[in-house]
């Protein structure tokens, strides 16, 4: 393995790290436009506070999704391609609520407001969900054949493991979610976020032992790599505390870099046990290699030589925007 | 026509044309209406005139409408290349890869993080800062139209690589290459200037539509004036780089021209030119076809001598050049019928265009009332809205059709870029799916931009939302926790 492949299989762990810390809230404060938000005036704001910037926050998976075929094309190919479905239902999701925020606002019928609200809530909710069944499926090991060709069974795929994967990442991206509105609203919703997050985190600390329990039967990561394994692991459950305990004291800054922190050490998890390796086969003989699924050394000079001119740029602005859109929302005066 | 089987092949090939077409329905609008909003913006910047800002804005609804559907059809886009074309994927990843993951980079987050900046600060930031915002956004969805064209120019001329001897993959040496690739700098003119001649004749088409009803007459003919102009001057543009882009190819793909020209013959050195014609594609025949004499020659070369290369000779030579690699059996000849038709409706298209912005200027002029008397030109205005749609799809058709049977030009054809592990039953689940979410979206899309237009220029333009910003100085101390 070459540096520059090590720091390609990094960078991509970096992307999605920021796609999940984002994306992650997003996904959030979507599922929450039904039950949380009261009334239309409630999900107007409620859709408000990721209204400038939930397509920004897609655009890191877009990346992510680029540059693993801009750097790892063996590992685009085989784990789009094996995956089909569950990609396919992701894209689907991604696609309703992408459009629903937009089309909502501008229905008439009440009726139809309703659709596309709960298209947003499903879609936010399920892509999550599908989202963390999928890296849990993944790390399993899959059925991958010498060609690099996996052919999964529906079992292969939806297991009581992929299972409780994907709903753990789903309660981690609502209490993350609900962190944001605890920052971005005033009044109500914000009180009431806070509430909702008393009740969640429990579930969630719940969530992540029984994930961490069927980590250690499912996986090689406990048997390869004890150490680092168990202290991400431990780290996972300090972090999601820490949140908790900003819940409780209401400290909301706290709360919110600690969830965000939480659904960045999933995807640390994830990479680290996959280290050296890109894909996990049932098979260790057919395992995708670091080694063997990169780019050429040309390409992969040429893109961290892009990559590190054009992301800082990137950054400056993507955060500037943040800046701007800084000021909380008030809640609307009926909820107050 | 597609010829199509119900196979992984034929039906991996279906969705990517629907799915690319439907993308590509929005992409050219949205390049085109950003533009145009953006024009509209300066003019308001410059002149102060309220007028061009509530154009600026009533417009820019329907930017974002487009730019909604637009966007979740692109992640599809993305995905798509490992679903469907995993063994594409592998062949071409190192090159293709780089100029997607630019893309990304580049241009979708500037165009992401400047589009929620403009929607929602209309009254936060000097009215220049503001312009600059939706400036930034044309800049960077011109900027990802630059490098996903990169990417298929590679696929139509491919430049700047080798085969690795061990994995039979193509390898990247010169990347300057790939981005001076003359099939790039031809296509990215023509494909922009096409996205503005979208926006311009849909934009024109609606206003004609209001102006038939007299709704907001001020309004809708000075929005038309803005369109016209920009219609003008782009279909001129689309006409002189399509040339270009002709002429380009009768060096480098002899046998798509010889299919949108309808010559299986040579041409000879009268230089006809086929206006219609019908084919027999088995035989490889043109059964009748009425011709022009001397006009091909003037199209491709500029003069009356010379002659251009049939499909029969074109087949030849990809035989001779292509059998010991690929073998005897492969078909050369492309689906004559689609490139010959698609490439006519192109062309008087833009005839009809350049025509119809001529006329309408001349109408609209300040003074005159012409063209509110003058009802059958709007009719005709009103329906060419559609026209840009269908040019645009046949554009593509020609491209993509015309590189037949290669996915990347003469090194890996379409039968063994596809994915071997993606079952029928999957492909037909998510075809049918994307074509009914496509059909929702694209009625939701017609339905909203005409309940705007009824609603008008003076409606609410807050877009719907009625979030407030709280009573509270997010800077001052304690604005962020509870005491
Ligand atoms: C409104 C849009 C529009 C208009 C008015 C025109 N075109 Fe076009 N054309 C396109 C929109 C387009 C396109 C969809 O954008 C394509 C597809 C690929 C490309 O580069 O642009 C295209 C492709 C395309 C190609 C194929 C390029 C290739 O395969 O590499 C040729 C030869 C032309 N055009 C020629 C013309 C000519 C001679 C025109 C006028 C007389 C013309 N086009 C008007
Ligand atoms: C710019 C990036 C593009 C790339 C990389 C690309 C690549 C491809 C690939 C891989 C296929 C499938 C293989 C094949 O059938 O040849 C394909 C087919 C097709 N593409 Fe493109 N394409 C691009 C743009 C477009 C656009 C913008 C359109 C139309 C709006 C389009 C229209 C089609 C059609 C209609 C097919 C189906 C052809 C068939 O079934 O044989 N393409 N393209
Ligand atoms: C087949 C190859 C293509 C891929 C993989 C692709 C990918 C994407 C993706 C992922 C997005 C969403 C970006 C976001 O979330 O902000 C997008 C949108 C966009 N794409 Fe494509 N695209 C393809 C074809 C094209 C072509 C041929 C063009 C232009 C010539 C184009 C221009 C754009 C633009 C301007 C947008 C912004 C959305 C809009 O303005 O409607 N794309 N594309």
């Amino acid at each position: 393995m070459t540096n520059l492949q090590l720091l390609w299989f990094i960078l991509i762990g970096v992307l999605f790290s920021g796609f999940f810390f984002l994306e992650g809230f997003d996904f959030g404060v979507g599922m929450l436009i039904k039950s949380f938000a009261k009334d239309d005036a409630e999900r107007d704001v409620v859709i408000r506070t990721i209204g400038p910037h939930w397509d920004g926050n897609e655009v890191w998976l877009i990346t992510a999704g680029g540059a693993m075929f801009a750097s790892f094309p063996m590992w685009y190919a085989t784990l789009f391609s094996g995956f089909y479905l569950v990609l396919f239902l992701i894209l689907a999701c991604l696609i309703f609520r992408g459009v629903s925020f937009e089309f909502r606002a501008n229905m008439q019928t009440q009726t139809w407001k309703t659709f596309w609200e709960w298209a947003g809530t499903i879609g936010s909710g399920l892509a999550a969900f599908l989202f963390g069944m999928l890296f849990t499926a993944m790390i399993k090991g899959m059925p991958i054949d010498k060609n690099g060709d996996m052919t999964a069974h529906f079992t292969d795929y939806v297991n009581l493991f992929s299972i409780v994967g994907g709903v753990a990442v789903t309660v981690l991206c609502l209490v993350h979610g609900l962190n944001f509105i605890r920052l971005k609203t005033e009044g109500g919703l914000r009180d009431r976020a806070r509430a909702w997050n008393r009740i969640l985190y429990p579930v969630l600390f719940a969530g992540e032992v029984v994930f961490a329990i069927l980590l250690y039967f499912s996986t090689d990561f406990f048997t390869k790599k004890p150490l680092s394994t168990t202290l991400i692991v431990v780290f996972l459950v300090i972090v999601t505390a820490l949140a908790y305990w900003g819940v409780l004291g209401n400290h909301e800054w706290l709360s919110f870099v600690g969830s965000g922190l939480s659904l960045i050490s999933v995807v640390v998890l994830i990479f680290n046990g996959l280290f050296p390796r890109v894909m996990v086969a049932n098979n260790p003989a057919y395992s995708l290699l670091i080694k063997d699924s990169s780019n050429s050394p040309y390409t992969l000079h040429l893109m961290t030589i892009l990559t590190f001119s054009i992301l800082p740029i990137v950054l400056v602005y993507f955060i500037w925007s943040y800046w701007v859109f800084y000021k909380r929302l008030a809640s609307p005066k009926q909820s107050a | 026509m597609l010829n199509v089987g119900l196979d992984i092949l034929g039906l991996a090939r279906f969705q990517f044309g629907m799915t690319t077409v439907f993308h590509f329905f929005f992409v050219p609008f949205s390049i085109g209406l950003a533009f145009v909003v953006a024009v509209m913006e300066t003019m308001y910047a410059i002149k102060g005139d309220k007028d061009y800002k509530k154009m600026a804005q009533f417009w820019g609804k329907i930017f974002l409408y487009s730019f909604a559907v637009g966007v979740v059809t692109g992640i599809i886009q993305e995905f798509q290349f490992g679903m469907n074309w995993s063994e594409y994927s592998r062949f071409m990843g190192d090159i293709f890869g780089a100029p997607l993951a630019i893309e990304a980079l580049a241009a979708f987050f500037m165009e992401s993080t400047f589009i929620g900046m403009w929607m929602f600060t209309w009254n936060r930031f000097n009215k220049w800062v503001h312009v600059l915002f939706i400036w930034l956004v044309m800049f960077g969805s011109s900027l990802s139209a630059l490098w996903i064209l990169a990417a298929n120019s590679f696929m139509q001329n491919p430049l700047g690589y080798i085969i690795n001897q061990k994995t039979g993959h193509v390898q990247m040496v010169d990347f300057g290459a790939i981005v001076g690739n003359p099939q790039l700098w031809n296509e990215f003119p023509h494909v922009i200037f096409g996205s503005f001649v979208t926006a311009a004749f849909v934009i024109a088409g609606c206003a004609a539509w209001r102006l038939l009803k007299k709704d907001h007459v001020t309004f809708y003919r000075k929005s038309l004036q803005v369109a016209l102009v920009i219609g003008l001057i782009f279909s001129l543009g689309s006409i002189a780089s399509g040339d270009t882009q002709m002429r380009y190819l009768l060096n480098n793909q002899p046998m798509k021209v010889g299919a949108m020209e309808g010559l299986y013959k040579n041409s000879t050195e009268k230089g006809e030119w086929t206006a219609i014609a019908g084919f027999d594609t088995k035989a490889h025949k043109t059964t009748w076809s009425v011709d022009i004499p001397y006009v091909l020659n003037l199209l491709s070369y500029h003069k009356l001598t010379g002659t251009v290369e049939g499909m029969n000779q074109a087949n030849k030579e990809l035989h001779a050049k292509y059998d010991k690699k690929f073998g005897k059996d492969i078909n050369y000849y492309v689906p004559t019928n689609t490139l010959f038709w698609s490439f006519r409706i192109m062309s008087g298209a833009s005839a009809l265009f350049a025509l119809l912005a001529i006329v309408g200027l001349f109408m609209n002029r300040k003074k005159s009332q012409a063209i509110m008397n003058q009802r059958w030109f709007l009719y005709i205005m009103g329906l060419c809205l559609w026209l840009p749609f269908i040019v645009n799809t046949c554009g593509w058709f020609i491209t993509e059709f015309g590189r037949y049977p290669w996915v990347v030009y003469g090194l890996l054809t379409i039968a063994d870029a596809v994915s071997p592990n993606v079952s029928v039953a999957s492909l037909l689940t998510s075809n049918i799916v994307y074509f009914l979410m496509f059909a929702g979206m694209g009625l939701v899309m017609i339905v909203l931009s005409h309940r705007t237009l009824k609603a008008g220029p003076d409606a609410d333009n807050t877009d719907g939302y009625s979030a407030s910003d709280a009573e509270i100085d997010p800077y001052s101390k304690g604005a962020f926790n509870h005491d």
